[in-house]
């Protein structure tokens, strides 16, 4: 079977990562203030928010560099909430 | 097959990211991942309630009483102590315990600052009359983040605990899982907030 290594993340990765997501939070925060993307600004903050979850599961929680499996049970329980979510918004009609 | 390169330990060609490749150490993680996707759904269904009672002010403050740019602080505190988390988890595995400390007494300090700001956050809201009665809105809203709060207030004694056995008999490299376990369920604590932030706070004003 074909290696998934991959190499470890320096402190130098983190260091950047991070500055990345505090740069991603200046913008996250600046959105709401910002008339001209009032249209816009719901699907903005959550694509924003989004990315920043996914960065911070992906290399703080080394799932990107880790056992598949654990990607799997994690993935699967974010799928299923995102589902459980959705229908219990649209039961109680507010969606 | 199991191999051990650099630190990085391969099981049937996949990695298995700082494990020794001890079975129990993998047992526990996979045990700590299965745990942090039974809190995924515990979050969600408290978020979910919050978004359905958001309206239900009951002539009561609402969201307008939430002060963006304190909680961007306390926000912002909080992704940077999971930076301290990783880099204290990395000194660990380099069996580096003096400067794992020292990022681990950051990463309490910074998840101490935050509490102090959810405190001070709290007792403005209550001053300003969204007390947990008020409302459906004050009681989905205390419930979630009083609930994360008392996650970040678990994390702190946790890290405080790793602090406390290095100082005493130092982290030995089989115990390394220890830190990674908990900088897991750190990071876990700050990616509930990253949503919280947004979805609460954010698309409320």
């Amino acid at each position: 079977m074909a290696s998934e290594a991959h190499a470890h993340p320096t402190p130098k990765t983190y260091w950047l990562i991070a500055a990345a997501l505090a740069v991603a939070t200046a913008i996250e925060i600046a959105i709401p203030y910002i008339e001209v993307l009032d249209p816009v600004r719901a699907p903005l903050l959550i694509a924003f928010g989004a990315a920043k979850f996914v960065t911070v599961v992906a290399v703080f929680m080394h799932l990107r560099y880790d056992l598949k499996g654990y990607r799997y049970v994690f993935s699967i329980a974010v799928v299923v909430a995102i589902l459980m979510f959705i229908v219990m918004l649209a039961v109680f009609r507010a969606l | 097959m199991a191999t051990a390169t650099d630190g990085v330990f391969e099981v049937d060609g996949q990695t298995d990211f700082e494990s020794t490749g001890d079975p129990i150490h993998r047992t526990r993680k996979t045990a700590m991942w299965v745990f942090l996707g039974s809190e995924v759904f515990f979050f969600g269904a408290m978020i979910a309630t919050f978004l359905l009672y958001r309206h239900t002010t009951n002539g009561g403050p609402g969201a307008e009483i939430f002060n963006i740019p304190f909680t961007s602080a306390t926000s912002f505190v909080l992704l940077m102590s999971s930076l301290t988390m990783v880099l204290a988890d990395n000194a660990f595995q380099k069996s580096d315990q003096r400067q794992g400390r020292i990022w681990l007494v950051g990463t309490a300090l910074l998840g101490l600052a935050f509490l102090a700001g959810q405190i001070f956050e709290f007792t403005e809201f209550v001053n300003e009359g969204l007390k947990i009665s008020t409302s459906p809105f004050g009681s989905s809203f205390y419930m979630l983040t009083g609930f994360h709060g008392m996650h970040v207030a678990g994390g702190v004694l946790m890290i405080a605990l790793l602090v406390a056995f290095s100082l005493r008999r130092r982290l030995s490299p089989d115990q390394g899982m220890n830190v990674e376990l908990v900088a897991l369920y750190w990071h876990f604590v700050d990616i509930v907030w990253i949503v919280i932030f947004t979805v609460v706070y954010l698309l409320q004003i």
